[in-house]
């Protein structure tokens, strides 16, 4: 009897044993394959910081640097030259500000009241606000344009920014939040008096805030981006914004300063970064919000 | 801790006493008595926005399609021609060839290497590691998609590209991808691949977070191991976020713009151009309005069409717990 059971568990141990040293395998081999994939996603944006820190002349020099070592601004000195990049960063800033606010706003009201205020037609109405996210933006830009043509907006910043703000995703995510904050903060709220705007003003409005705070930065990533309607609603020099800059940039120079280009590219790319750093977690909220998850 | 609930709960049933007593009408909340324009005034600026840059805009897009307009001239009705050209139009067909080949491979990569990633992150990792790589594969996703294209086609530059260089090591002979039908589809597929992955590797993360740890024990007890275990149980209860991740890829690949118009504008010849690329292009450049919102309605309707297909396929073929 002894000796059996003392014959298991000694087999039970080895067992174990390599069952352990298989997973610390699988761990490491794992650990490789996502290495891969971090380098392979992480390298272009470094060889792009990183030849954005050589002298234009070296821009195309093999093997590659992927880490900036010995950094020369020569570039970015070039980039404020050869392309208006203030006016380009403050465009850019206008429309991306103007819209997040503007569909903040906007969003926090409608969703408010498709959520807590009661009217008929309720549910028919945010039906529709729902279909038209299937409606893809470039399907609707031709009436969009003639219609900014038509009332003299076309080439102007205001073209871009108005149609941006009214947002259905955000509606949405704004009603989503505003439903799962307590109804009872309302009741009480009415019982000491307050109005139904002061509820939403002073009760409900700060209190959503972080769901607030998704649109905001779903808008900004997203708008700070944007290349189609910029492309369709501007026209002249000025009025572009950062991508459309940066493009017709690279069309008119030749692959002899793609230093410079690239500098562009990276001083684009900051505010998002710190969008980054600082609303990973808002922005991957938001992003899946609304697919079941 | 056990305190402060104790308090919210009292109150709650002080509250709702008090509300019992005191409110007027059948609801606190609505307000409805007294102000029945109330809900109208927080509306407006969403229902009208709306109303002027949407419904009107895919109203007026629909009836335009049956048009022929160059804004300079007025607009005369043409039935269906429209339709009837565009759809004979070679360049259209190429089009939306190329943007049906181009939805199958990118969507196909894409899920493949989201749900490949998402599974190694998930398991047991590091959690320092888990985070540095799920930031990672995040991070493409907030960059623009046309700056992104523009350091793309630096570095898949056929002389000076870092990516030739790279298959060079190997004893790969430079490839002209910016130059080639082929090698140009490839860098359009490669980069918005690049780009955009890390959107499905986020939900099927969410996905597989919301799978219990008792149905893997569980399934370990059955004797079921690595890649079964996966193929059994993983792949059965991710399928409706598998669906939604898949109708999301397929929707956003179909509007594919920026990227090959950045990287090759719609070339070599017609080899990477897309339906909405020649919607812009007959719209903006060749001023056949009524051609491209003749397009677009068609791109709507194809869209719509795998909107539907999913709600389909949820009821029969997902697997909910």
């Amino acid at each position: 009897m002894t000796t059996t059971t003392e014959r298991t568990a000694g087999l039970n141990a080895a067992g174990r044993v390599v069952r352990r040293r298989k997973r610390d395998w699988s761990v490491a081999g794992r650990i490789v394959l996502l290495s891969i994939a971090a380098v392979l996603v992480l390298g272009p944006v470094l060889w792009t910081l990183s030849t954005s820190l050589r002298p234009p002349a070296e821009s195309f020099q093999l093997p590659p640097s992927f880490l900036p070592l010995d950094p020369d601004f020569v570039s970015y000195g070039q980039v404020f030259k050869q392309l208006n990049i203030i006016g380009l960063v403050i465009n850019s800033a206008l429309v991306t500000g103007l819209i997040a606010v503007g569909q903040m706003i906007t969003a926090a009201l409608a969703g408010y009241a498709f959520a807590n205020l009661k009217f008929r037609g309720r549910g028919a109405l945010f039906s529709v606000v729902l279909a038209t996210m299937m409606v893809p933006a470039q399907v609707t830009i031709v009436p969009v344009f003639m219609l900014i043509r038509g009332v003299g907006l076309s080439d102007t910043l205001l073209a871009l920014i108005l149609p941006a703000i009214p947002t259905a995703f955000g509606t949405f995510l704004m009603r989503q939040y505003f439903l799962g904050l307590p109804a009872d903060l309302a009741e009480a709220a009415a019982i000491d008096g307050a109005s139904p705007w002061r509820t939403f003003r002073s009760v409900y409005a700060p209190l959503a805030m972080p769901g607030l705070s998704i649109v905001g930065i779903l808008a900004f990533n997203f708008h700070w981006n944007e290349f189609f309607r910029p492309l369709i609603m501007t026209i002249s020099e000025q009025n572009f914004t950062l991508p459309l800059g940066l493009v017709s940039l690279q069309g008119n120079l030749g692959t002899g300063s793609i230093s410079v280009v690239l500098a562009g590219v990276v001083l684009s790319m900051i505010p998002a970064l710190v969008v980054f750093m600082f609303g990973q977690r808002a922005l991957r909220d938001g992003l899946t919000a609304g697919t079941g998850k | 801790m056990s305190t402060a609930s104790e308090t919210r709960v009292r109150s709650k049933a002080v509250r709702g006493a008090a509300g019992k007593a005191e409110r007027p009408g059948r609801d606190g909340r609505s307000g409805r008595e007294r102000q029945p324009w109330l809900p109208w005034v927080f509306l407006a600026p969403t229902i009208v926005g709306m109303g002027i840059f949407t419904v009107l805009p895919i109203i007026a897009s629909v009836a335009l399609a049956f048009f022929r307009w160059d804004i300079i001239s007025a607009p005369s009705f043409v039935g269906f021609d429209n339709f009837a050209e565009v759809v004979q139009d070679p360049t259209v067909r190429v089009s939306f060839l190329n943007t049906i080949l181009f939805v199958v491979v990118a969507v196909a990569l894409q899920l493949g290497l989201a749900l490949g990633l998402a599974i190694m992150v998930q398991e047991k990792l590091p959690a320092w590691l888990r985070v540095f790589f799920r930031s990672a594969f995040f991070f493409p996703l907030i960059l623009s998609a046309a700056s992104v294209s523009i350091f793309m086609r630096y570095l898949f530059n056929e002389q000076f590209g870092v990516v030739n260089w790279l298959l060079s090591l190997v004893g790969i002979p430079a490839v002209p991808w910016l130059t080639t039908p082929g090698g140009s589809a490839a860098v359009v597929i490669l980069v918005y691949v690049w780009q955009n992955f890390g959107f499905s590797f986020l939900l099927f993360i969410g996905g597989l977070a919301s799978i219990p740890v008792e149905t893997y024990e569980a399934a370990s007890l059955d004797g079921a191991t690595g890649w079964r275990k996966h193929l059994h149980v993983t792949l059965p209860l991710l399928s409706p976020t598998t669906l939604v991740a898949s109708v999301m890829a397929i929707i956003n690949a179909l509007q594919v713009f920026d990227q090959p118009f950045v990287l090759t504008r719609g070339g070599p010849g017609d080899s990477t151009r897309t339906a909405v690329m020649v919607i812009f292009e007959s719209a903006f450049q060749r001023l056949e309005f009524g051609q491209a919102s003749a397009i677009g309605v068609i791109l709507t309707l194809i869209i719509m069409a795998i909107t539907a297909a999913q709600f389909r396929l949820s009821k029969r073929f997902v697997f909910y717990q």
